[in-house]
């Protein structure tokens, strides 16, 4: 991987990271309406994955969808005009947090519904094939997803039909406050996968030029088999599942632990200036990004509010 | 008597079951440790382990289906859609089994559980987190529905619906969590006579309002309102949906001749638009003065953004404004 990839996967790490501390202010001063899910931790799994994806691949996302927007491509001004419920938000402020959908970029949306996205991905894929279209489509959902009925109507059909179906789990190890050991009978997604009929791999999510390879070895092997396929991603939240999350279900060393031992952006500077990326492209990087942020924020604060009229109108085409 | 909030107050009822029947078993997502995602369950896993008290995975299918499992084989199970909105994963068990099995078998089973949900909107939980979907349920045959709107109320009908041998859904509107009253903690009744039992709020002549679930308190706060403190206002908490209580509307109106049906939910195929039909068609219908109302939410998916969620929904304002105009209109 050339230096100039590698340092565009830390900028986006980065832009996620800041994206969302910087929801979190906004939030705690009050400017928010309704509760947001953060993925602070698991941005390599986003970065990775959306960065080895081409403008014209699909995603399909989650309730913890920021990373995957962002690394999609979208812009951070109109998410957080979104999330601020103004008219340029991606959904012009009827969808916030939980639906940011960005078509422009191939991201057929967030979605509010645990599993929610899997059968969507599956009709998408669908879609490109008889439209003789060359991309895939990657679903986003998480470790609690796998327990729903429509998880396993989802492969199973994506794979009787030979669907470019890239899954992705993102295995943060809780669904809200349920540990995935404790909910996922047989201990194994990726056998899950497998008893489908689909190739399945398991990696380490915060390493994300692990991530990277995987998506982009997946991505050729889906477009030459035809087949879809299935990666595990394990990786940590730090923050609650929501704004009122107590996490009584989850000792701070483990939270301490991930953050110390484990987290993908410290893990990936680290290896930057292993090797021999000079301090200040770095620094270059997180001052770009820190406006980026910082001049966002400001424009969407001071962009109009969505207009009242026509909410009955918007419902239909 | 002790003061507290509704979600208090369904946790009392919760635990009256749990004390009252060995059988009964709470199921739902994240009603252990964590508490409940709105605290309702906080304490029970503590005071009742994990054999009555069972965090499931995220598989709402199952989790209503287990219900009805256990319910047709001598158990009384509740069990929690985390938000009524992920009921629509669950509809087979409850549309198709549950309502249904009493009758497809010649009275061979009953199917005494309850299904409990968070409802409603407010809370800027946008589309999918914040339907108001009962009607959907008043709908099935088979099927009871029930809305509370404060903790007395929530408490109370809690208990009836675990002694009603039927397939209850109890639908529990986000913003009554943390109203607060003094709450008369009753014992478990002997049967479930209160479900289907309308509640005059207030006795008036001039205009019957009706409402349930949360809308119920926007009516009342609306009521005192300085501009309407000359008229004689009658409002009246349908509490039950299913079966309805009708029969106390009509001879509201055959009474003050006006009638308003306020709800959060859309117009079509509503609560509201049924209960405006029997009336209409009831014997009411010579007594009105004018046509009924119906100020319902709008006819759109609810909206993520404050000012637009405002908007959806009918506000304290709009009831006033059409009170005023409903009354003045005929003077
Ligand atoms: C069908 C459905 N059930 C329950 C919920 C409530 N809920 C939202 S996210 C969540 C946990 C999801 O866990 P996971 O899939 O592992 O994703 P994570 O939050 O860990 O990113 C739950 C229970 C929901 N949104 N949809
Ligand atoms: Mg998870």
């Amino acid at each position: 991987m050339s230096k100039e990839n590698k340092l565009e996967l830390y900028r986006m790490m980065l832009l996620i990271r800041l994206f969302e501390e910087a929801l979190e202010e906004m939030f705690s001063r009050g400017l928010l309406h309704g509760t947001m899910h953060l993925s602070i931790g698991q941005e390599a799994t986003a970065t990775g994955a959306c960065l080895a994806l081409e403008k014209k691949d699909l995603i399909t996302s989650t309730h913890r969808g920021h990373g995957h927007c962002l690394a999609k491509g979208a812009d951070p001004y109109k998410m957080f005009a979104e999330l601020l419920g103004r008219e340029d938000g991606y959904c012009r402020g009827r969808g916030g947090s939980m639906h940011i959908a960005d078509l422009s970029n191939g991201n057929l949306g967030a979605n509010g519904i645990v599993a929610g996205s899997l059968t969507i991905s599956v009709g998408a894929a669908l879609s490109l094939k008889m439209q003789k279209i060359e991309n895939i489509v990657l679903c986003f959902f998480g470790d609690g997803a796998v327990n729903e009925g429509s998880f396993h109507e989802a492969l199973n059909l994506a794979s009787l039909w030979d669907l470019p179906v890239l899954f992705v789990c993102e295995n943060n190890q809780y669904g809200m406050s349920m540990a995935s050991e404790n909910a996922v009978a047989g201990g194994s997604i990726t056998q899950r996968a497998e008893s489908y009929g689909i190739k399945s791999v398991s990696i380490d999510g915060n390493d994300v030029e692990e991530v990277y390879e995987t998506v982009s070895k997946c991505k050729e092997k889906i477009k030459s088999s035809g087949k879809p396929m299935f990666i595990e991603s394990v990786t940590y939240r730090y923050r609650g599942h929501s704004k009122s999350d107590r996490n009584l279900y989850r000792t701070s060393d483990e939270i301490n632990f991930w953050k110390e031992e484990k987290d993908p952006l410290k893990r990936f500077i680290g290896k930057l200036t292993e090797e021999k990326v000079e301090i200040d492209e770095l620094k270059k990087v997180e001052v770009e990004v820190k406006n980026l942020i910082r001049e966002s924020v400001k424009k969407a604060l001071e962009s109009p509010e969505s207009p009242k009229t026509n909410l009955e109108e918007d419902s239909y085409a | 008597m002790p003061e507290m909030t509704t979600g208090q107050a369904i946790k009392e009822a919760l635990s009256l079951c749990l004390d009252s029947n060995d059988t009964t078993f709470i199921a739902g997502e994240d009603i252990g440790v964590y508490g409940g995602a709105f605290g309702v369950t906080d304490g029970l896993l503590e005071k009742y382990g994990h054999e009555r008290i069972k965090d499931t995975p995220i598989s709402e299918d199952v989790i209503a289906g287990l219900a009805v499992g256990a319910a047709i084989t001598g158990s009384k199970p509740i069990v929690e859609m985390q938000f009524s909105d992920f009921i629509v994963n669950a509809m087979d068990p409850i549309v198709n089994q549950a309502a249904k099995l009493h009758f497809m078998y010649g009275g061979a089973v009953n199917v005494p559980m309850i299904v409990r949900g968070a409802s409603g909107a407010g809370t800027g939980a946008a589309a999918q987190h914040s339907q108001s979907l009962e009607s959907w349920f008043c709908h099935v045959p088979g099927l009871k529905v029930v809305t509370p709107s404060n903790p007395q109320n929530a408490f109370d009908l809690l208990l009836a619906s675990f002694v009603d041998p039927n397939p209850v859904i109890f639908m529990e509107h986000k913003l009554i969590y943390k109203l607060k009253s003094e709450v008369n903690l009753g014992p478990m009744p002997s049967d479930s006579s209160e479900l289907g039992k309308s509640k005059v709020i207030q006795e008036g002549n001039d205009i019957t309002v009706v409402s349930y679930s949360n809308m119920v308190n926007s009516v009342i706060s609306a009521a005192k309102e300085d501009s309407l403190t000359d008229y004689s206002i009658e409002i009246i908490d349908l509490l039950t949906l299913a079966p309805m209580d009708s029969e106390s509307v009509i001879n509201s109106v055959e009474k003050t001749k006006r009638l308003l049906v306020c709800q959060e939910a859309p117009a079509s195929s509503s609560v509201g638009s049924t209960l405006i039909s029997e009336v209409v068609t009831s014997r009411a219908f010579k007594a009105l003065n004018q046509s009924p109302e119906l100020l319902a939410g709008l006819h759109s998916p609810m909206p993520s953004a404050k000012h637009l969620e405002t908007t959806v929904i009918p506000q304290e304002e709009d009831i006033v404004q059409k009170i005023k105009e409903m009354i003045e209109n005929e003077q």
